[in-house]
């Protein structure tokens, strides 16, 4: 068990480091690259877990497809380095107990979920994350909203290519 | 040895990743020999010939000028992305040969192990998560070389990666469907059928329970899409020397060029594997299992090959020609006859990888065959073919397997 705690406690590491970097990083290419970091980490938090397929979904669709779009187009746009701007005054006089309240509010949702929580993860069943059970339950406890999010997804595609096309004309 | 014992399952795969970088290494230096080697023959010229009898030594003079050449960093270059590059494509190349099987399960000294070096029942999944990284590679290189050309190349590359990635993963859905699985082992054995040989393989679909389906179409889509990829000719926009120098490796040179050079021949064996194990039955034999005599086919390539060496080389112009080429020669012979005369086992266990190696070299051949007859795609129609044609015919096979199959397990 120690040898996966390790594991996770490096991925989970570099994927907060990741985070943290994308925000810092003044060149959008270097924040796409962070946050390429922060998917492959999570790719392997999933691995961990036993969610194979999640994980190799994970790389291929997010790490992959979505974020060689971000790539593509921070090239094809050539954006620049960002410049610095002083802190509104608002911000740095509220930032601290925002993030003071949001820190509290997740920790305790973290320790209500553990003191919930009656037994070992899920994933840790094995049959559950095999692809095969996968995708029998996606095509029949969860057809309908897997059928709706594609249906989402079709709908989001035709609104691309129709704002695509007002601007040609 | 049992003291070693409790170590195998961390010693062994160790040997196996040393034992298949230093062939696949070898491998792609030989590889750019035969591409040279057989365009110029396609050309009507002679290829390298001056270094090394057959110019079999220019991989080496080639790798001793990568390591001496200068390497010279040009101004302005963003230095995270340039250094990283390299590397990065080099890492994903070498590192999706891992999930191929090269054979059936072997058992050495009573150990039984996988002809691979990881077996895991996504590897398909995982080598396409890994090609989806590899233009992060190209891309980077092109965007931080501060150069024009590189960042065009770069452009050009994710463009392309992003229209053919998705041909690429629909043409082996039917494959998948057939197979019910997403383990290349397993695939390769799905393709077995005892008594009719190569008609079991995914290409033609005769399979064991007459639950195939010819796989003709998705080969297609999928070899095409692979050298797309792969950004091979007729797909090389990326690096078209004629209208971008060299695309995105412009600025490189030494051995960073070199990286993204092995990286691109890399990528070119672990494609051809992998249209090997989906559509040409991996590592079986193109025979019956009762035709056991074909199991000498080794030795009988082998052995007339490397007696036409000693015969070539004995009449070679220089001296060094006339020693080493008759020495190869031998060797093979050697090698071929000692089969003939080792214990059965030998025999048996060097077929799958024999044709697994048979049918990786055919597919190679056909790559630098394409590389030398057909010219360079212009940009819009590499994105109309993709798109327009590739696209729909990979889809539309999806949907005529799964037809054909539920209408087989209906009936």
């Amino acid at each position: 068990m120690s040898a996966v705690l390790f594991i996770f406690f490096v991925l989970a590491g570099l994927a907060v480091f990741g985070a943290v970097a994308l925000i810092l990083q003044s060149h959008p290419i270097h924040s796409a690259l962070s946050l390429i970091l922060v998917m492959l980490c999570l790719a392997g938090l999933y691995l961990l877990m036993g969610a194979e397929f999640v994980a190799a979904v994970q790389i291929i669709v997010y790490g992959g497809a979505v974020m060689v779009l971000f790539v593509f187009v921070i090239m094809l746009l050539n954006a620049g380095e960002e410049e610095r701007t002083n802190f509104s005054k608002l911000a740095s006089f509220a930032i601290v107990p925002l993030a003071l309240a949001l820190a509290l509010a997740v920790a305790g949702l973290i320790a209500a979920a553990i003191a919930h929580s009656t037994s070992q993860m899920p994933a840790a069943s094995g049959e559950l994350t095999s692809t095969r059970e996968l995708s029998k339950l996606l095509f029949s406890t969860f057809v309908y909203p897997f059928e709706l999010t594609s249906f989402l997804i079709l709908v989001a595609i035709l609104g691309a290519i129709v704002l695509a096309q007002r601007e040609r004309n | 040895m049992s003291t070693l014992a409790p170590y195998a399952f961390i010693l062994v795969p160790l040997i196996k990743v040393a034992l298949l970088v230093f062939i696949v290494l070898t491998a792609d230096a030989y590889l750019t020999w035969l591409e040279r080697k057989v365009i110029g023959h396609i050309q009507a010229r002679w290829g390298p010939y001056r270094v090394g009898p057959h110019g079999l030594l220019q991989p080496l003079a080639d790798g001793v000028k990568f390591i001496l050449k200068e390497d010279p960093m040009p101004e302005g270059v963003d230095k995270k992305a340039y250094f990283f590059a390299p590397f990065l494509t080099l890492m994903l190349a070498l590192t999706s040969l891992a999930v191929i099987p090269f054979g059936p399960d072997v058992t050495i000294l009573g150990y039984k192990t996988n002809f691979g070096i990881a077996d895991i029942n996504i590897s398909l999944l995982a080598l396409f998560a890994i090609t989806a990284l590899s233009v992060y590679g190209i891309a980077l290189a092109g965007w931080g070389s501060n150069s024009k050309y590189s960042l065009l190349g770069g452009l050009r590359s994710s463009a392309q990666m992003i229209s053919y990635e998705l041909s690429m993963t629909l043409s082996v859905v039917g494959v998948l469907l057939m197979a019910g699985t997403l383990s290349l082992k397993e695939i390769v054995e799905m393709q077995h059928y005892s008594s009719y040989g190569f008609l079991g393989w995914n290409i033609i679909g005769f399979t064991k329970d007459h639950f195939g389906f010819t796989q003709i179409i998705g080969c297609l889509c999928f070899f095409i899409s692979a050298i797309a990829e792969t950004n091979r000719v007729p797909f090389d926009l990326p690096e078209a020397e004629s209208e971008l120098v060299a695309g995105y490796h412009t600025e490189y040179a030494s051995m960073k060029f070199a990286m993204f050079f092995i990286g691109e021949y890399t990528a070119m064996i672990t494609v051809s594997s992998l249209s090997t194990i989906l559509f040409f039955g991996g590592w079986l034999s193109p025979f019956p299992d009762s035709w056991t005599i074909t199991q000498y086919l080794p030795s009988v390539i082998l052995i007339p090959l490397g007696l036409w060496i000693i015969f070539d080389g004995i009449r070679y112009e220089t001296i060094f020609g006339r020693i080493m080429l008759p020495g190869v020669g031998t060797v093979l012979t050697l090698i071929g006859a000692g089969l003939f005369l080792l214990p059965p086992w030998v025999n048996q266990t060097i077929q799958g990888p024999f044709w697994f190696f048979f049918k990786v070299f055919a597919a190679l051949f056909f790559y630098i065959w394409m590389r030398a007859t057909l010219p360079r795609f212009r940009y819009d129609q590499l994105m109309d073919f993709g798109w327009k044609l590739l696209l729909p015919v990979s889809i539309a096979n999806v949907i005529l397997t799964s037809a054909v199959l539920f209408w087989r397990t209906r009936g």
